[in-house]
């Protein structure tokens, strides 16, 4: 008995997810994993730049799937507490990657010019 | 703050709450191991920064279009999407409170996972055998350390669920176990993710240098 009580109390926490939830992960992953592959190794594009932005928002919308549908992330689950820690460190991860490529930009572009084609170092 | 004066001291018990409510063991458990991936992914977001800042430099050494095997990649990327849905199925198992099912899906996961790794080391292998190894350029160093820590996550998730496998047989699916199995679950799923950037950003967009 004390099982089934315990799968129900893991009902208000963590969310579960049904067989439905990984099918449709799994599918939508195999999809969205196999076209920017294609894109990179067939180059049907021919287009760097438009392939690499492409590439990226299937990766973005990946990680949407993955968390939906794997994790079972939602607003509700441990009373809110993973939406908000995610939602933080979602920020704090886009101030270090934003900032570090600005920055080391900048970096780059303003410092005195160099060689690019430095003898081997011993 | 203070008490008011008007509350007797009979009942300062339940003013302040000093009753210690009922907190059922390992009820923050799952909250506190998310709060642990977040701050693993922060882990990781300065990997991803250190190659994105470094990536382009090669010191004259070969680039990703020299060393990568997209193929490979493609094969690896299979490995860690299957071995994510198969833990699926063990944690449906796992509601459905059957042991041997948990315990084969379980197994397969770790295959999945295995096969990874051995993928990826076979990759690791052929790229210090060529040369190419973590001290050639920052590009390699920053390649071979955000490329690790990920394998390394995968090794470790690895070890736990084969311990996880031994400990549901020791005792079946009692609330501690799920538990475990929950956290397994958040930890592998969490490294898929991280794959996920892993492919696009180191591979794929490495390609297109």
């Amino acid at each position: 008995m004390s099982a089934a009580h315990d799968v129900h109390a893991g009902e208000d926490g963590a969310a579960h997810g049904t067989m439905r939830d990984y099918v449709i992960g799994f599918v939508l992953s195999v999809v969205l994993t196999a076209i920017p592959f294609w894109l990179v190794m067939a180059d049907p594009l021919g287009n760097k730049a438009l392939t690499g932005g492409i590439v990226v928002i299937f990766a973005a919308v990946q990680i949407v799937v993955h968390m939906i549908f794997f994790l079972h992330m939602n607003t509700k689950s441990e009373g809110g507490w993973n939406m908000l820690a995610l939602l933080f460190t979602v920020v704090l991860v886009v101030i270090v990657l934003s900032g570090s490529f600005w920055v080391m930009h900048h970096l780059n572009t303003n410092m005195m010019p160099m060689s690019h084609d430095m003898p081997e170092l011993p | 703050m203070s008490a008011p004066a008007n509350v007797p001291s009979a009942d300062l018990a339940n003013w302040y709450d000093l009753d210690e409510h009922d907190h059922p063991e390992g009820g923050s458990t799952l909250l506190g191991f998310w709060i642990y991936l977040m701050s693993d992914c922060l882990i990781f977001a300065m990997l991803f920064a250190a190659f994105g800042v470094v990536g382009g430099n090669y010191a004259a050494g070969p680039g990703p279009k020299d060393l990568f095997d997209l193929p490979l990649v493609a094969l690896n990327t299979a490995m860690l999407l299957f071995s994510s849905i198969t833990y699926g199925f063990a944690m449906l198992a796992m509601q459905r409170g059957n042991v041997k099912a948990v315990q084969g899906w379980l197994l397969v996961t770790g295959l999945f996972g295995a096969a990874f790794l051995s993928i990826e080391l076979y990759e690791f292998a052929h790229l210090i055998h060529e040369g190419a190894t973590p001290q050639r350029s920052a590009f390699l160093s920053a390649f071979f350390t955000l490329v690790g820590t990920h394998g390394l996550h995968v090794t470790f998730g690895l070890i736990w669920l084969g311990v996880l496998v031994v400990q549901v047989g020791q005792r079946g699916l009692v609330a501690a176990n799920q538990r475990r199995l929950m956290c397994l679950s958040l930890f592998w799923h969490f490294l898929d993710v991280v794959w996920i950037g892993v492919f696009t950003f180191v591979y794929l967009l490495g390609m297109l240098r």
